[in-house]
């Protein structure tokens, strides 16, 4: 297939020719067009994409993409994107989820596709709400929040993805927010290149049901003070100014201004995105506004082995001391008699 | 079950001078078609095994067979209650077996509960062999005796054989350094020794197996093993009570090369060989659970021949992993029970939607809910059929016996992969432990499985563009150039493209199960008459039993004839012709009527007699004798 090795992409050959239904304004449309321009720029041939959803919103997202889509059942992306990826290692697999589908219904899932460790870049679009369904609260609504099904304010405490990702063992997580493309473009290649379940949350704007949740941190005016973007082998320097920066206390996290009380750039901690101990990765997940800076960018990546790769390895050692070759050698193996 | 030794052996009328000189003492020798022998006791006392390893026995010997283990869903319950009773059956013949048996005429009795949990499973005289030092008043009381069970139960005119198994296991390993709890262990092998010279059956091969399964890691365990069952078999030989013994000659058998096969080995085995002839791999995904596990594991042990096996988080990732194998071109498969096909039941509907092939294998067990997990049953076929949201039409076939569970995973995964659509295999908890001899098919044998893998053919693909005659849509496999789309859940168009216009909504609905109908399956085949009074209608684990009350009667010239059900959706084209030449109808399985009513609604024009079980027990042969007596005479057999 010669036409297969012409990798020279632009992000108009990801679209599909299918109508795309998000609301006029929604976040989603942003993250698609990243996510585009990614993929156009990693030069893998466009039949290699399978990209796997569940049900809500985010869930349409393979209807829009000119690649190879499966559009599943609520909640179960995780394991038909496990299944896809593992019955065909050379596919590279993408899941597109919501807070919903990822960490409601589908949280089972979630948690066992990051413990296997199996090579697919999971995109979580966190709007903290349910959209397709109108507006109910979801597992990452703040507590206290009022929606149609929480009239006098949710009484639960919400999951922090990074916390539940790096909590199952997770091997790499990145944030970014759906209107910042040059980020979110540069997220999704390093998902795309790293081996293992890469999960990115996106901060995602449903301009319908919850429109502004994230503007305390992302609103134009605030979030070069209110959030950071981690840079693996470079300090924690953040703020309009660049003049604030974190430092380990202890055993926490603190945001401390250069300048004052003599601190200097030389204080601070330097992300190490590569260090197998998670412990400053979840500190870092964890960071929540007003006491820090949300951290965005790639917060964790460390490879190990993953299952697909494990299986193939595996399949390739039995086979080469096999004394059963076929199914013929299977049904004479063991105790057999003449008659 | 699986052999562990991996010797070929060449069956030959064979006996060991040693088992000759023996032969000589034998007073009397009972000539049979058939024994059926029952293994019973503690579900720790390795019933299962000792059963085992006399089929295999047997089955080299050249008898035709057919078992069923029967035991308690808890691994190990408390020590001589009725309830952790294990039991293993096998009937073994010179004719040909269908069935396991209805009742025993051999019961080995590890303990009071054994015989508690059996009595009203022996036949009139049988011999009962138990382990006399365990028939101690306490273990009465726990077996819920007051007294001695053989008074209470009305015994006594059995061949009782009392054998002090625990110390004569004991005197035999007294020169072995052993611990004692590890020397009582030993205890199942000298009732198997006993039952080998009962039926005459050469040592030599069940030595081999212990040798093979334990001889490099544990050599004691090995030769302690092969002591106790030497002393077993030379203790039936001394003692007087003993002094008749059976013989049960070689079956006739057709030629061929044969080896025992349970339900479970066999449909894992059938999946392997479609991946083969398809040319596939093949994917499982799968979750544990009872009795259907043993696919799973079965499968998992296969990485030589390229099975990826993927023991999932629960059942629903079980099927949406194999669900996405499939999109990505594998042979994706399930295996599960009733209440884990209830779990899978939306993406089941999923598979439908986009016509994805899918193998869905439920093992049945008694229900609902947990209900019965380690007991069989037939209630699962509505699930099967109707169990999922929508218009959801799915194929579903039922295997009948241990061996055909090979064929029909077989055609299962043929249907699926030429059809495109997900297809529901159900055995049941009686096939998938039961075992039988069975003749090993030469693959080239096997049908051709040709999927409709779609090309490149330089211009836009149509996922759900239809073959005109099958309405099979083409399988597009993600790294194919040009071949990119987009499938899902939602009602779509000829593109795949998402539609809720009404009128292309029915339209997909009645594509989708006139594909299902289109589907070509063989016609059904009369055992008995073409023409007569009654026609006794079974489906799927049933067939064994059915076919023996049915050939049991016309020896007894009654007019009586069978069908059994291998296809269930679509059902076989010549069904209506066939019921049409009856006076009487019945139907009998194992369930509360699903079948009967299914064909209610199928071929109204019928009237059907029913007859239902639902113990978590195979059918009796007796029982549904009985019942055909009275439909044919208004009374009773016998």
């Amino acid at each position: 297939m010669a036409e297969a090795t012409k990798i020279q992409y632009t992000a108009k050959d990801f679209k599909s020719d299918q109508e795309v239904r998000w609301c006029p304004g929604c976040g989603d449309h942003a993250i698609l067009a990243s996510i585009q321009k990614a993929l156009a720029e990693l030069g893998i041939p466009k039949e290699k994409y399978a990209f796997v959803s569940g049900i809500g919103c985010s869930s349409r997202f393979p209807y829009y993409m000119n690649a190879y889509g499966f559009h599943g059942i609520h909640g179960r992306a995780s394991a038909i994107a496990s299944g896809v990826k593992v019955a065909n290692p050379d596919l590279m697999v993408w899941q597109i989820t919501g807070d919903g589908d990822a960490l409601a219904i589908g949280g089972n899932h979630f948690i066992h596709i990051i413990r296997r460790n199996i090579d697919i870049n999971l995109v979580l679009f966190n709007n903290e709400i349910y959209g397709l369904t109108k507006g109910q609260y979801s597992p990452t609504s703040h507590k206290g929040i009022v929606t149609k099904t929480s009239p006098y304010g949710t009484i639960e405490e919400p999951f922090k993805v990074g916390e539940l990702v790096i909590g199952a063992n997770g091997r790499f997580f990145a944030r970014t927010a759906d209107y910042n493309l040059t980020l979110s473009t540069d997220v999704y290649k390093q998902a795309a290149n790293f081996r293992g379940t890469s999960v990115v949350e996106v901060l995602q704007n449903c301009v319908i049901f919850n429109d502004g949740i994230h503007d305390s941190i992302l609103d134009k005016e605030v979030r070069d003070d209110r959030t950071i973007v981690l840079r693996h082998g470079e300090p924690m320097i953040f703020g309009k100014e660049r003049d604030k920066g974190i430092i380990l206390d202890g055993l926490k996290l603190k945001v401390v201004k250069l300048g004052e009380n003599g601190v200097t750039e030389k204080d601070l901690l330097i992300h190490d995105a590569h260090e197998p101990n998670p412990g400053i990765h979840y500190m870092l997940a964890g960071m929540k506004y007003p006491d820090y800076p949300v951290a965005m960018g790639i917060i964790r990546a460390v490879e190990s082995q993953t299952y697909d790769s494990a299986l193939v390895e595996q399949i390739a050692k039995v086979k080469e001391k096999a004394q059963i070759k076929c199914v013929d050698d299977l049904l004479h193996s063991g105790s057999t008699w003449e008659v | 079950m699986h052999i562990g030794y991996k010797k070929n052996i060449l069956l030959q009328n064979k006996t060991s001078n040693k088992t000759q000189s023996i032969m000589g003492k034998r007073s009397q020798v009972i000539e049979r078609d058939a024994v059926v022998i029952r293994f019973s006791g503690d579900s720790g006392d390795g019933m299962q095994l000792t059963g085992t390893l006399f089929s295999n026995a047997s089955a080299l010997f050249g008898n035709d067979l057919a078992t069923f283990p029967d035991y308690p869903a808890e691994i190990r319950a408390p020590q001589g209650t009725v309830g952790g009773v294990s039991g293993f059956q096998v009937n073994i013949g010179h004719k040909e077996i269908n069935t396991p048996g209805d009742y025993a005429d051999v019961l080995v009795a590890m303990n009071p509960a054994a015989i508690r949990a059996n009595a009203k499973w022996l036949r009139k005289g049988a011999t009962i062999i138990y382990d006399s030092d365990n028939f101690t008043e306490k273990n009465f009381l726990k077996a819920g005796y007051k007294d001695d069970p053989f008074v209470e139960d009305g015994l006594n005119d059995n061949n009782l054989i009392a054998a002090p198994i625990a110390t004569l296991v004991k005197e035999a390993l007294k020169d072995m350094d052993m611990d004692p709890k590890t020397v009582q262990k030993t205890k199942n092998m000298f009732a198997l020794g006993i039952v080998f010279w009962l039926f005459d059956r050469d040592l030599e091969n069940t030595e081999l197996y212990i040798d093979d399964k334990f001889k490099k890691k544990k050599p004691l365990i090995a030769d302690a093993n092969k002591i106790v069952l030497r002393a077993g078999y030379y203790y039936a030989e001394t003692v007087e009570a003993l002094n008749s013994s059976f013989k049960i000659n070689p079956a006739p058998i057709a030629k061929g090369t044969y080896r025992n096969i349970t339900g479970n080995t066999a449909t894992a085995w059938g999946l392997i060989a479609a991946a083969e002839k398809a040319g596939l791999n093949l994917f499982i995904g799968s979750y544990p659970i009872t009795p259907a596990t043993g696919i799973l594991e079965d499968l998992a042990a296969r990485k030589d021949l390229g099975v990826k096996s993927f023991q999932a988080e629960d059942e629903i990732a079980g099927i949406c992993t194999t669900l996405g194998a499939s999109f990505a071109g594998n042979l994706g498969v399930t295996s599960t029970s009733g209440p884990g096909l209830a779990l899978k039941s939306e993406a089941i509907g999923l598979g439908v939607m986009a016509e994805l092939p899918i193998v869905i294998v439920d093992v049945q067990r008694g229900g609902p809910s947990t209900g019965l997990p380690t007991k069989t049953e037939q209630s699962d076929l509505f699930q099967a059929l109707y169990g999922r949201n929508g218009e959801s039409p799915v194929v579903v076939i039922a295997a009948s016996t241990p061996s055909d569970c090979f064929n029909y995973s077989f055609k299962a995964a043929k249907i699926a992969l030429e059809h495109m659509t997900p297809v529901i295999l159900l055995t049941d908890g009686y096939l998938a432990n039961g075992s039988e001899p069975w003749r090993i098919p030469s693959m080239k044998d096997m049908p051709e499985i040709k999927p409709p893998i779609a090309k490149y053919e330089g211009k836009e693909f149509l996922p759900y563009e239809r073959d005109v005659e099958t309405l099979v849509r083409k399988w597009a496999i993600p790294g194919t150039f040009g071949l990119e789309h987009r499938i899902g859940g939602l009602e779509k168009t000829i593109k795949g493209t998402v539609s809720y216009i009404p009128e292309n909504h029915e339209k997909m609905t009645q594509l989708r199960e006139d594909k299902v109908q289109r589907i070509e399956v063989p016609d059904l085949k009369v055992f008995g008459e073409s023409k007569g009074d009654l026609l006794v209608i079974g489906w799927g684990g049933t067939y064994g039993h059915i076919l023996t009350a049915v050939s049991e009667m016309r020896e007894e010239g009654y007019d009586i004839s069978a069908v059994h059900f291998n296809y269930i959706k679509p059902l076989p084209k010549n069904t209506a012709e066939i019921f049409a030449n009856y006076k009487k109808l019945v139907v009998c399985e194992l369930n509360g009527g699903q079948f009967v009513n299914y064909l209610r609604m199928k071929h109204q024009q019928f009237n059907y007699h029913q007859y239902n079980k639902v113990q978590g027990l195979p059918f009796t042969v007796e029982e549904i004798k009985d019942y055909c007596t009275i439909l044919l005479e208004g009374k009773k057999n016998g």
